[in-house]
């Protein structure tokens, strides 16, 4: 039989949502009291951790020191119960360095790096549950954890993946979606401008239907970004009670 | 809301995997209809005048059927009668796993607008989501869902205005359920129960399909076919080797034999014979099975016996029937043979054929025959068996229970009289699968506005060729012309040769109603009497058909040559033309033979004429082939309709002019796309066929005393042209038809996908259809990616996908092979016409092959063939020796080889009216006992002497 339905004729995907309709997002900052900064959030079934040290002086080698800005150190990995089947290696493998590398970039447009010369800025982020869209989590995660530690950012940082079925983008993709064999793209926006901290695609897709999908993408981009602001805001207010006392 | 959906999964490997997922619950699906108020929905479906009149109920009604009413009365459920159904989500999904057939029909109902379905996303509504429950199986859970959706649809209607008389009915023949539904209070029927109440129309109840409860009447005493393996022990044995899986062939000739066919890895395939009612086990052709090998000392050879079901006879009549079958054979023609376990997927359609009365006056039960031999006979139920006699009707299966000797259907429509030319031409194309409906509404809306003329808009990346003088040339009473030429000096003393075809692609454009539609059709199809179009006919014969004297749109290829027929320079191009003559071969042949006509249009087609000549001897020289078929054409009566004379088609020299160019365009184009698209150019090869496809040209020039070389087309070719025998002029064509049916079948296909691009008849590293987009698909896409190469038009993101576009080569690939088939059968049939006013007529032919027992006969003049068969059913047959080497066969005392010329009367025999066949008998040479006399005198008397 042939494969799932990822679209109905009705326009509902598998799990009931609407092409456009983002998963249910939760979301804590500063979860961990030792870190400088941390956050907990949930896209669906996908959770990711994330945790920030610095600004701190740069460790190891001091070669990689930059003298007009801080550089940023990302380590991504995945939790060895994170997905179905148990992984072996949690994390080192291409995937992960690769998954590492572009949370660096991100960052690196987002962070206001020339306020810190000379010193280094640790983000660590860590898969707990795999559901599809583990970039974005990822980012998402981390730029609360970010804002936890108070490091100053051009604006936060939203991602979210978009896939292409059926002539219909989908915003957010989960597991099931993700490899159902369309394309699939992964965007960090940093919504107040509109500029796009990280565009990522690695299936062919033709150029007609590059523009519906980035917008798909950017859309459910913005709605994180408010969803995300609202969790700052309560954050804040808990903290400041917390302090008033 | 949010509901998390976990569930236990088994992987492909056999391991067991937990699978997580989430599951939104909405409070933003509504139920669709227009009584309601309180869903804030854009458009309804289901209608206030819900009203079916019947004997149940008066009131109006929505009906919600569950998934085996909808899987087995689909039938009824596109009857243009029942509107206002509810589809639920879990109904169609059930469906869409169990039977691709039925979820896409139902899908074509639900888009139907007059219809008034609607699909209800009942697992995502918030108040309709069930969870499962302790202990509950998957069916009881779907079951207990429709319930509880159909529960809610009655209390959500409840408080609507108006709406007082609405009931919600839910269709189910489980009886569990119904009882179920009853108690908690819903209107719950049996389908057949609610469609025999209909009051509108009572022919619905004869397209019921024959359920469970329905069987126990017919069964006998005895079981007469083994239980079938359940799903998994059939999984089971294909893993461990002890069963094999393949597409079940019923032989064609013989109802108690079929072959299985198995795919093996790679090239290996095997072939499995089945023989006997028992081992057949209720397979249906082109279904797919398990077979299991019976031990080596069970194995049969395939019988040569000629069987037809005659109907319920005796069971020892039945078993006398099956030892016929075990006729002697020596060791070397034993065939693996099996028998079927089980039945992996069921591929029945809807077959068309006729009712053989059942002899008891009043009975409603009755045998359906099918045209097709292959498929069993079916037992219908029916009260119109009297008005359905000697009609051609459409019957689908509903099932096979293991003691019904035949499977059981029901009736679906009614096509005509049997014998009427439109009823068998409708046969022949329902049979073929050929897509004939008029073009529906949303197809034509894409058709350019009347009056069309070329705008500004459409100047846009097209060159001017008006001024140029072109012309085409076709066979005569062509409508749908799509490529014209021209040919003219240029100043440096090379001559300028133009190919100009119809620019179908402007006006269908990727991805619309119509651009579906044609990709559908995937070729136009001729019959004898009859041209199924791809595209409107506004399109093919009008706007694109390159008609003399008026602008068309063109897309042009265009070489310098010189005058060695060498291309210096390839150019494409949009362009418009204004064609000055439309000619036939016969007027083209005429202006090139005048020497008294020296006007442009006569200079071109001279100049394209000796350009063709040395074309076609450079190609001859690479070695492609020239094979012939006998191709014939009717000549119609103008009133009647009847084919009035054969004649076979004359070839003149300007239709290979213009094939030589027709030719050369597709490889020009080929070569072009591919280099732009080397992932997506849409291509045609024609592999090389296997050496053992040549036995039979070899035995056959041999017994001629000649060798035919076939290690490669270059080769055969040139000795297809010695091969020659004095005073024997037709051999050359008649090994040359030999040849023909020794070749494999040119196929289209993506460049990504296959790395053989080698066309072997027209010895060409590379070919594609370019030049005939009026009536072919492919060359519309080739099109579209000349366009793209060349910067005339856009491209759009289907055409770049390498996986569909592969697809659609499987359709049109399919839809090319059904069209050929249906043409042969639509050439046999007005032959058949034409003998049946011929009365009997006497011929020369010559043996084409000969079989074990009988000879096939081509007769040059009508391009028909025909058997002489030697046994009779009546008569003791004669002495035969067949030898298989040679072959040869002898008759008493007469010897018949390949290409013996004999001389045999033809008629027509239509003692079977879904059969009517050419008969031939043998007059010359004469052997007594089984020639027939050459008639004489009154043809009165011709047909008496014959009839016995
Ligand atoms: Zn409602």
């Amino acid at each position: 039989m042939a494969g799932l339905e990822l679209l109905s004729d009705q326009g509902y995907r598998l799990d009931g949502r609407k092409p456009s309709e983002l998963r249910k997002v939760q979301a804590r900052m500063g979860v961990f009291a030792q870190a400088d900064g941390s956050a907990y959030i949930e896209q669906g079934n996908t959770k990711a951790l994330a945790v920030v040290y610095g600004p701190h002086e740069v460790r190891g080698s001091r070669s990689k020191t930059l003298h007009d800005r801080a550089v940023i150190n990302c380590q991504y990995s995945m939790a060895t119960f994170s997905t179905a089947e148990r992984k072996r290696r949690p994390h080192g493998d291409r995937k992960s360095s690769e998954m590492s590398l572009h949370l660096k970039q991100t960052f690196e447009a987002a962070i206001l790096t020339q306020l810190y010369p000379r010193s280094q800025i640790d983000i660590y982020v860590k898969i707990l549950q795999s559901d599809g869209g583990n970039y974005s989590a990822c980012v998402n995660a981390a730029t609360l954890a970010v804002i936890d530690a108070g490091v100053p950012m051009r604006d936060y940082v939203c991602a979210c993946s978009a896939g292409f079925v059926e002539d219909t983008p989908l915003a957010d993709l989960c597991h099931t979606e993700e490899s159902g064999g369309g394309t699939s793209l992964a965007l960090a926006l940093l919504p107040r401008g509109g500029q796009i901290a990280l565009l990522q695609m690695d299936a062919r897709l033709h150029q007609d239907h590059l523009d519906a999908l980035m917008e798909a993408a950017m859309t459910a981009c913005r709605s994180l970004s408010n969803v995300l602001d609202g969790v700052v805001r309560q954050h804040l207010q808990e903290v400041s009670l917390l302090t008033r006392e | 809301m949010l509901k998390s959906k976990t569930f236990v999964k088994k992987t492909r490997s056999g391991g067991v995997m937990k699978i997580v997922r989430e599951h939104y619950l909405r409070d933003d699906i509504w139920c669709g209809s227009e009584f309601c108020v309180e869903c804030k929905q854009d458009s309804t479906v289901l209608q206030q005048d819900a009203c079916i009149e019947s004997n149940l109920l008066s009131s109006p009604h929505y009906l919600i059927p569950d998934t085996n009413v909808v899987l087995h009365q689909i039938d009824i459920l596109e009857d243009p009668l029942i509107r206002n159904v509810i589809i639920l989500q879990t109904v169609l999904q059930e469906i869409r796993h169990r039977s691709a057939p039925v979820y896409k029909r139902i899908k074509d109902v639900v888009h139907d607008k007059e219809k008034h379905f609607y699909t209800f996303t009942n697992e995502h509504h918030r108040e309709t989501f069930i969870e499962r429950e302790q202990a509950e199986s998957a069916n009881d859970q779907n079951d207990r869902a429709i319930r509880v959706a159909a529960k809610w649809y009655s209390e959500h209607l409840k408080n609507a205005p108006k709406a007082e008389e609405l009931k919600i009915v839910l269709l189910t023949n489980d009886r569990a359920n119904k009882e179920k539904a009853e108690e908690s209070g819903l209107v719950a029927y049996k389908c057949e129960e609610y469609i025999k109440s209909l009051i509108a129309n009572p022919e619905l109840v004869d397209r019921l399909a024959l359920t469970s409860d329905d069987q126990n009447e017919i069964t006998t005493s005895k079981l007469l076919f083994p239980e079938h393996l359940p799903l998994s022990r059939i999984q089971a044995g294909i893993k461990s080797g002890s069963f094999l899986q393949g597409t079940f062939r019923a032989s064609r000739d013989n109802y108690l034999e079929a072959t299985v066919f198995v795919h093996g890895e790679g090239e290996e395939s095997t072939e499995v014979l089945i023989q006997g009612l028992q081992n057949l086990n209720r397979a249906v052709h082109q279904d797919v099975v398990a077979v299991e090998l019976l031990p080596r000392d069970q194995w049969v050879a395939p019988s040569s016996v000629v069987l037809q079901d005659e109907g319920p006879k005796e069971d020892d009549k039945e078993e006398e029937a099956e030892n016929m079958l075990r006729c002697e054979a020596n060791e070397a023609m034993l065939k693996p043979t099996g028998k079927v376990v089980g039945i992996i997927k069921r591929n029945w359609r809807p077959f068309c054929g006729m009712l053989s009365k059942s002899q008891i006056k009043e009975a409603t039960r009755h045998l359906f025959t099918p045209a097709d031999r292959r498929i069993p006979r079916i037992r219908i139920e029916t009260r119109q068996a009297a008005a359905l006699e000697g009609q051609r009707i459409m019957v689908a299966i509903d099932g096979w229970p293991k003691h019904s000797r035949y499977p059981n259907g029901h009736f679906v429509r009614n096509l005509g009289s049997a014998g009427d030319k439109e009823t068998e031409t409708a046969v022949l194309l329902l049979e073929h699968d050929v897509p004939h409906q008029a073009f529906s509404q949303a197809v034509l809306s894409f058709l350019p506005k009347m009056p069309w003329r070329i705008t500004e808009e459409d100047m846009k990346n097209r060159v001017d060729l008006r001024h140029l003088c072109v012309c085409s040339v076709d066979p005569p009473g062509c409508t749908d012309i799509d490529d014209a030429l021209h040919c003219r000096d240029l100043e440096n003393g090379n001559l300028e040769v133009g190919v100009h075809i119809a620019d179908v692609s402007h006006f269908i454009r990727p991805g619309n109603a119509l651009d579906q539609e044609a990709a559908n059709r995937g070729t136009t199809v001729y019959l004898c009497e009859k041209r199924i179009d791809m595209v409107p006919e506004l399109l093919s014969s009008n706007l694109c058909s390159l008609r003399s004297n008026v602008d068309r749109l063109a897309f042009s290829c265009i070489w310098e040559m010189n005058h060695n027929a060498e291309i210096l320079n390839t150019r494409f191009t949009k362009s418009v033309i204004n064609s000055k003559a439309s000619l036939t071969y016969a007027e083209a042949q005429m202006r090139i033979d005048d020497t008294s006509m020296n006007d442009d249009i006569t200079k071109s087609l001279r100049g394209l004429n000796k350009l063709a000549k040395i074309l076609k001897k450079k190609r001859i020289e690479k070695g492609a082939l020239t094979l012939s078929s006998p191709e014939v054409r009717f000549h119609i009566d103008s009133e009647t309709h009847d084919p009035i004379d054969l004649q076979t088609k004359e070839l003149k020299e300007t239709n290979s002019m213009v094939e030589e160019f027709m030719l050369l365009a597709n490889i020009s184009v080929a070569q072009k796309i591919y280099d732009e698209f080397s992932e997506c150019a849409l291509l045609r090869k024609h592999p090389a066929p296997p050496p053992s496809n040549y036995d039979i040209l070899n035995k056959a020039a041999n017994s001629k005393g000649l060798l035919i070389r076939t290690d490669s087309a270059k080769a055969l070719a040139d000795s297809l042209d010695e091969a020659k025998v004095d005073g024997f002029a037709y051999f050359n064509t008649l090994l040359r038809i030999l040849a023909t049916r020794c070749m494999m079948q040119a196929v289209y296909f993506c460049s990504g996908m296959d790395s053989d691009f080698h066309h072997y008849g027209l010895a060409s590293p590379i070919y594609t259809h370019f030049t005939s987009p009026i009536r072919r698909y492919a060359d519309i896409i080739v099109h579209r990616l000349l366009a793209v190469a060349i910067g005339a038009d856009c491209t759009y993101p289907d055409l770049m996908d390498k996986h569909k576009q592969s697809a659609l080569c499987n359709n049109l690939n399919y839809r090319h092979k059904m069209a050929q088939y249906a043409q042969r059968a639509s050439v046999a049939f007005h032959t058949q016409l034409f003998f049946k006013n011929r009365g009997i007529l006497n011929e020369d032919g010559y043996i084409l092959f000969v079989r074990k027992n009988a000879i096939i006969i081509l007769i040059p003049k009508f391009g028909l063939e025909g058997t002489v068969f030697f046994e009779n059913k009546d008569k003791p047959s004669p002495r035969l020796t067949f030898n298989e080497e040679a072959p040869t066969l002898t008759v008493e005392d007469h010897t018949f080889h390949m290409f013996d010329k004999v001389k045999v009367t033809i008629s027509l025999d239509s003692s079977n009216i879904q059969h009517q066949k050419i008969r031939m008998a043998l007059i010359e040479p004469v052997i007594p006992g089984v020639s027939v006399a050459l008639p004489e005198g009154e043809p009165e008397a011709k047909k008496a002497k014959l009839d016995r």
